[in-house]
C-alpha cells in the first residue's frame, strides 16, 4: 500500500509540470516548486532524526545559511551557480561541523534545547547584518547563472532542478542508511553503550550524519532563496525548524519517503485551509496535537497497517 | 557610575523575570518530563490576560491578580485536556504537539484580541523613579518587579524544601512510581505543579508587559532565552535555574548596553556599529557553548534517578 502510494505521489510530481502546461495553472507549479524544496529539508532532517535518532530543532538555520550564501555572493556581484552553490553547501557544512561538535556533546531534550538555541544565534545574526539587509532580508535580484547549462528564470526547468535534486538526494540518503556507515548510525540511535562497547566511536560517526545533513539542507536553502529571489531571517525562525519536524513525522520518520509525503500532505493542508479562513493555524494547531496523539508512525505507518490489515 | 548601577538592576530584573519563566520550564520537565513549548503561549496569555482585565477594572493591581487566577485556571485547564495524555511519551511528541498549541494559542490571540499589540499602561504610583543611592534613581516599577520576583523565588524554595507538598513534588521528580505506590494522588500533583508553572510564566508575562508592548510571539523569543538558562542551569534544577537566569539576564542587559562602547575602543567605528548587535545577541549563546563544553550536563545538574 505504501509502496503504491509512493510510486503514485512521486510519478505526480514528476508529471505536474506537463498537468500545469496544459491547464495553464502556473501557480501550482510554483507551490510545487517550493513543495519540493522543502520536502528536501525534510529528507535531510530525516537523516539525522528517523535513521540516526538525532532530534534537531534548528534545521531551519541550514535554509537560511544556503540561502545567505547564494544572496550575499549576488550582492557582491558574484552571479555564477558554479560558485554559489558549492559556497552555500560548505557554509552549510561548516557550521553543521561547529554546531555538532559542540551539540553532540549532549543528548535528548538538551539536544533539541541546544540545537534550537543555535538556530536562533543564527536567526539573530542575520538579523544583525545591516549590509545585507538586516530584519528586513535580502533581495536576489539575479538568480543563480549556470552559463546557458540551465535556466533558472524559468519555472519548469528549475522545477526539475529541484525535482532531480530531492531524487538525488534521496539516492544518497538511500546509499547511507544501508552501507556500513549507516548501520553504524543506526546502531547508535539504539544502543549508543553497547554500540561504543562493540568499538565505534559513536560521535564521529553521528557528527559526519550531522555534518550530512545539513550540507543537504545547505542545498534546499541555495533553491529556497532562488525561488523566493528572497532570503530573509525568517526562513531561519524557529517555527519554520518546527515546520520541518512537523513535516518528517507527519509521513513517517525513519522512512524514505516519508518525508516528501509529509512535506506535500502539511504544505497543500496549509495552502487548503489558508484559503478557507485567514485563521488556519487554529485547525493546524489541535490538528498537530491529534496527531501525535493517534497517528503513530505518520503516514507511511498509516499505509503499511492498512496494506496489512 | 549612574549607568553602570542602572544597567546592572536592569540586568537583575531581566534575570529574575527570566527565572520566573524557567523555574516553570524545569519543574514541568524535572517532575512530569514533559518538554513544553507552549510554556511561552501560557507568558503571552498572561500579559493578554492583564491588559485586558486592568482595562475592564480600572486598576493595575486587581487586574494583575485576575490575570494571574485566569492564567493559573488556563494551565489546569490545558494540562487536563491536552498535555496529561503525553506523559511518558517519546520526548519529539512533547515538542510536535505543543508546537501545534503554539500556533493555536497565537492564531486564537489574532482571532480574539486582533493583530495589533495591546498596552498596559502603569499606575501613576509605581511610575515614580525612586533613590536607591544617594543620587540614582531607579524606576520604581523596575524595583518591583525585582522585589516581587525574589520574592516569588524565596517562597518557591520553602515551598518546594519545606512543606508537605513541596517534598511530594520532589518525590514525584525523583520515583514517581513509588510516591504512586504509596498511596498520593498523582494525577492531581501533576495538575498542581503544571499549573503553577502556568501561573509562574503568567506572572512573567504580566510583570513584563508594562514595560513591553503586549503583542502576538511575545513569549517565543523569551522561551528560547529560558531554555538556555535551564540548559546551562541543569535541567530540573530550581537553583541552577535561578543562577543561571541572574547571570544571563546579566550578560544579555550589560553585553548590550556597554559592548558597543567596548568594540568602538578596539574596531573602526563602522566596524564596531555593525558587529555590535549581532554579537550582543551572541553573546549568551557563546555562554552556552561554553558551559557544555565544559560541563555538558548544566552547571547544577539535578540529581535524579
Amino acid at each position: 500500500m505504501s509502496k503504491a502510494v509512493t510510486a503514485l505521489m512521486l510519478a505526480g510530481l514528476v508529471l505536474l509540470p506537463l498537468y500545469s502546461h496544459l491547464s495553464g495553472n502556473i501557480f501550482i507549479l510554483t507551490l510545487f516548486t517550493r513543495i519540493v524544496i522543502l520536502a528536501l529539508a525534510a529528507a535531510s532532517l530525516n537523516l539525522i532524526m528517523g535513521f540516526g535518532g538525532m532530534m534537531s530543532f534548528g534545521h531551519a538555520a541550514y535554509l537560511g545559511i544556503g540561502g545567505y550564501a547564494v544572496g550575499m555572493l549576488a550582492q557582491e556581484g558574484v552571479g555564477s551557480g558554479f560558485i554559489q552553490f558549492p559556497v552555500a553547501l560548505a557554509a552549510s557544512a561548516t557550521y553543521a561541523l561547529v554546531i555538532g561538535a559542540l551539540s553532540l556533546r549532549t543528548r535528548g531534550v538538551y539536544f533539541i534545547m541546544i540545537t534550537l538555541a543555535f538556530a536562533q544565534m543564527a536567526y539573530y545574526v542575520a538579523s544583525g547584518l545591516a549590509r545585507y539587509g538586516g530584519d528586513d532580508g535580502l533581495t536576489v535580484y539575479k538568480r543563480s547563472d549556470f552559463s546557458g547549462l540551465i535556466d533558472l528564470s524559468n519555472r519548469t526547468q528549475f522545477y526539475y532542478l529541484c525535482l532531480a535534486c530531492l531524487f538525488g538526494v534521496i539516492f544518497l540518503i538511500w546509499r547511507i542508511v544501508n552501507s556500513r556507515f549507516g548501520l553504524v548510525v543506526q546502531g547508535l540511535r539504539s544502543n549508543e553503550q553497547r554500540m561504543q562497547a562493540i568499538g565505534f566511536p559513536a560521535k564521529r560517526y553521528q557528527l559526519a550524519c550531522f555534518v550530512i545533513s545539513g550540507t543537504m539542507c545547505g542545498l534546499a536553502g541555495a533553491l529556497l532563496a532562488n525561488n523566493t529571489d528572497f532570503v530573509s531571517p525568517a526562513v531561519m525562525y524557529w517555527t519554520r525548524s518546527g515546520d520541518l519536524m512537523v513535516m518528517v513525522i507527519l509521513g513517517g520518520m525513519g522512512t524514505l519517503f516519508g518525508p516528501v509525503i509529509g512535506a506535500v500532505v502539511y504544505l497543500l493542508l496549509e495552502e487548503f485551509l489558508s484559503q478557507i479562513t485567514e485563521y488556519w493555524a487554529l485547525i493546524m494547531g489541535p490538528l498537530l496535537l491529534l496527531i501525535v496523539l493517534f497517528g503513530r508512525g505518520g503516514i507511511m505507518g498509516l499505509l503499511g497497517r492498512v496494506g496489512r490489515g | 557610575m549612574l549607568l553602570v548601577v542602572e544597567q546592572f538592576l536592569n540586568g537583575l530584573q531581566f534575570g529574575l523575570l527570566l527565572f520566573l519563566l524557567a523555574a516553570g520550564l524545569t519543574l514541568v520537565f524535572g517532575i512530569m518530563d514533559l518538554v513544553n513549548l507552549a510554556h511561552g503561549s501560557l507568558y503571552m496569555m498572561g500579559a493578554y490576560f492583564a491588559a485586558t482585565f486592568a482595562a475592564w477594572t480600572g486598576s493595575f493591581l486587581l487586574g494583575a491578580l485576575l490575570a494571574l487566577g485566569a492564567t493559573l485556571v488556563l494551565g489546569i485547564v490545558l494540562e487536563m485536556s491536552a498535555l496529561r495524555h503525553l506523559y511518558g511519551r517519546d520526548h519529539l511528541d512533547h515538542v510536535l504537539a505543543t508546537f501545534g498549541l503554539i500556533l493555536f494559542f497565537n492564531e486564537a490571540v489574532r482571532l480574539v484580541w486582533g493583530p495589533a499589540g495591546l498596552a498596559l499602561p502603569l499606575p501613576a504610583w509605581l511610575t515614580v523613579p525612586v533613590p536607591i543611592l544617594p543620587g540614582i534613581h531607579y524606576p520604581a516599577y523596575r524595583l518591583a518587579i525585582i522585589i516581587v520576583a525574589l520574592l516569588v523565588a524565596l517562597l518557591l524554595y520553602v515551598g518546594v524544601m519545606r512543606t508537605r507538598i513541596g517534598m511530594l513534588i520532589r518525590a514525584g521528580a525523583s520515583n514517581r512510581e513509588m510516591i504512586g505506590a504509596l498511596g498520593i494522588n498523582i494525577k492531581l500533583l501533576y495538575t498542581l505543579v503544571f499549573g503553577l508553572g502556568a501561573a509562574l510564566a503568567g506572572l512573567a508575562g504580566l510583570m513584563q508587559a508594562p514595560i513591553l508592548t503586549v503583542q502576538i510571539g511575545m513569549g517565543e523569543n523569551i522561551l528560547i532565552l529560558a531554555f538556555v538558562i535551564i540548559v546551562i542551569g541543569g535541567i530540573g534544577s530550581i537553583r541552577g535555574a535561578f543562577l543561571a537566569a541572574i547571570f544571563v539576564g546579566m550578560i544579555d542587559t550589560l553585553g548590550r548596553a556597554f559592548l558597543p562602547n567596548l568594540l568602538r575602543q578596539v574596531l573602526s567605528g563602522a566596524a564596531a556599529s555593525t558587529a555590535a548587535p549581532a554579537l550582543s545577541s551572541m553573546l549568551i549563546y557563546l555562554l552556552m557553548a561554553i558551559v557544555l563544553v565544559v560541563r555538558p550536563e548544566g552547571l547544577f545538574p539535578a540529581n535524579r534517578r
